[in-house]
């Protein structure tokens, strides 16, 4: 996806499992939010 | 001030073929964490019933933290941008997390004053390092797509008011099983203080996540495929380097201080007020059409609108430009004022569409304005001058419930207002908004008399603090 053009440092790899992990660490709670908030804003159009 | 080694930023700066798309979940993890600032209406009643005082004592603590967070934010920016983001995330947590422990200890000895002091001045210092903490590090990291970068992070932070309201409720809930979250039910004091002192030990792990898998580029990095003359061929967008201290010398940093302060006010004006004004303007006599659930439903849909305006809006932004989409928020957010005024009590959709749209613009602003400030100023220091521009935010949050309630005081008593009732303070808002528009017309590219020299720009300042520390 990036790279860089810096020369004397050793390249990583940065593992699809960390970047999956910390994705869902932080779009666990934000969708348990948005659940939450759509039920309640459902009271605005449910009359 | 030094920080220890493993907080330095010589020591985060990331190896060649790190992966940039890790950064922003490090960010959002102290953005969504800090956004709780906007849950505390979850437990306000309970602390005026626990500690036998009104609403204005316990609103007093939000209002502290807030201009805390501009204090701190234009206090440290400078601190954060020097000692890069792991040990800004890190100071951000310590005080975040003992602001609710000191608070909570206060909660449970019954003594507000621990109260101010912890949640109000620990847990705003905390607020305004987190806020600014990941912003100049994520621009950096997307050059291509700033705002797009910006705007997640700044997503999370009115994310984190939709996750901590709900989890707060069923905490209390929890810890107090008389309460069941409807209305009528009141936590007792205990409930509220478990609650501060679990929260203070779930943002405790989530902070510190953030500040350990954040890493900055090096100086020289460049993601795959950008070439940075694109950058330099759009209007208003500098390549060179204008430090904190000279930004503030500028006419473009207090044209965009008045941009954000004028956009901020207006939003904070329906924010502020949003349950009870939907009720008011659908009221007949003495009942309204729109029942407290139903306003309830309204606040939920703002705070949707309020989060997705931060992403969506500022993301667009890397495409049509900064000024123009601020012409948009500024021009357009006139025109819905107007059209709130004049026709938002013909029918609840009208009201509910033109507050949300008016209300994704207020995030929208908050979100985009980083962006803008590295466009004109550059890279270098731009943390520290969000810092700065963030005194804005606490003068808005000062002026927007001033002007609102201020109007409304004069119109009636709560309870038995109508629309009517709120033109003046909505025409306020537009006035505010003209002043806005104005100020974002005349900023123009900076002058060349306040770039840095090249030899003092950040690859070659911190070229000899660099060393093989690298991650």
């Amino acid at each position: 996806m990036s790279h860089t053009v810096t020369g004397n440092q050793q390249p990583t790899h940065t593992p699809v499992g960390l970047i999956a992990f910390a994705w869902t660490l932080v779009g666990v709670p934000l969708a348990y939010g948005l659940y939450n908030t759509v039920k309640a804003a459902s009271a605005l159009f449910g009359g | 001030m030094a920080v220890p080694s493993f907080l330095a930023r010589d020591r985060i700066v990331a190896r060649p073929g790190f992966n940039r798309w890790l950064i922003p979940p490090a960010a959002l993890a102290v953005h969504l964490s800090i956004g709780q600032a906007y849950a505390t209406s979850v437990y306000k009643t309970a602390l005026v019933e626990h500690f036998d005082t009104n609403l204005t004592a316990i609103g007093i603590i939000f209002s502290i933290a807030i201009v805390m967070l501009g204090v701190s934010a234009a206090l440290f920016g400078t601190w954060v941008d020097r000692n890069g983001p792991r040990a800004a995330m890190f100071t951000s947590a310590v005080f975040w997390v003992s602001g609710f422990l000191v608070g909570g200890l206060g909660i449970q000895t019954g003594q507000l004053w621990l109260l101010y002091l912890g949640y109000g001045v620990l847990g705003g210092i905390g607020l305004g390092i987190g806020y600014i903490s990941p912003v100049s590090t994520l621009i950096k990291w997307f050059p291509d797509r700033p705002g797009l970068a910006t705007g997640m992070a700044i997503m999370g932070f009115g994310g984190g008011a939709l996750i901590a309201s709900p989890l707060s409720r069923q905490l209390m809930n929890y810890y107090d099983p008389a309460y069941d979250g409807t209305a009528g039910t009141v936590p007792n004091g205990e409930a509220v203080a478990a609650l501060f002192f679990t929260l203070a030990a779930i943002y405790l792990l989530f902070m510190m996540f953030g500040a350990f898998i954040i890493r900055v580029p090096a100086d020289d990095w460049r993601p795959d495929g950008f070439d940075p003359a694109s950058v330099k061929k759009k209007a208003l967008v500098t390549t060179e380097s204008v430090s904190a201290n000279n930004a503030i010398k500028t006419p473009q940093f207090w044209l965009l201080w008045t941009v954000l302060f004028c956009n901020v006010t207006a939003g904070i004006g329906i924010l502020e007020q949003a349950a009870p004004m939907i009720q008011d303007f659908f009221r007949n006599g003495e009942t309204s059409t729109v029942a407290a659930a139903t306003a309830a439903g309204f606040v939920g849909l703002l705070s949707l609108f309020n989060m997705a305006g931060r992403f969506v809006w500022s993301s667009t932004s890397d495409f049509i430009g900064r000024k123009p989409i601020y012409m948009v928020y500024l021009g357009v957010g006139m025109v819905l004022y107007v059209i709130l005024a004049t026709l938002g009590s013909t029918a609840t959709w009208v009201f509910v569409l033109t507050a949300a749209i008016i209300i994704s613009f207020y995030g929208g602003g908050f979100a985009t304005v980083p962006a803008y400030l590295r466009d004109l100023f550059g890279t270098y220091q731009v943390g520290a001058i969000h810092g700065r521009l963030l005194t804005a935010w606490s003068a808005a949050g000062v002026a927007g419930p001033l002007i609102i309630n201020g109007v409304l005081d004069t119109q009636g008593t709560p309870g038995q207002l109508v629309a009517a009732n709120y033109r003046p303070a909505l025409f306020i808002m537009v006035g505010l908004l003209a002043v806005g528009f104005i100020a974002n017309l005349l900023i123009k590219p900076v002058a060349a008399k306040w770039y840095e020299p090249k030899a003092t720009t950040p690859a070659t300042a911190r070229a000899d603090n660099e060393r093989s520390a690298v991650r």
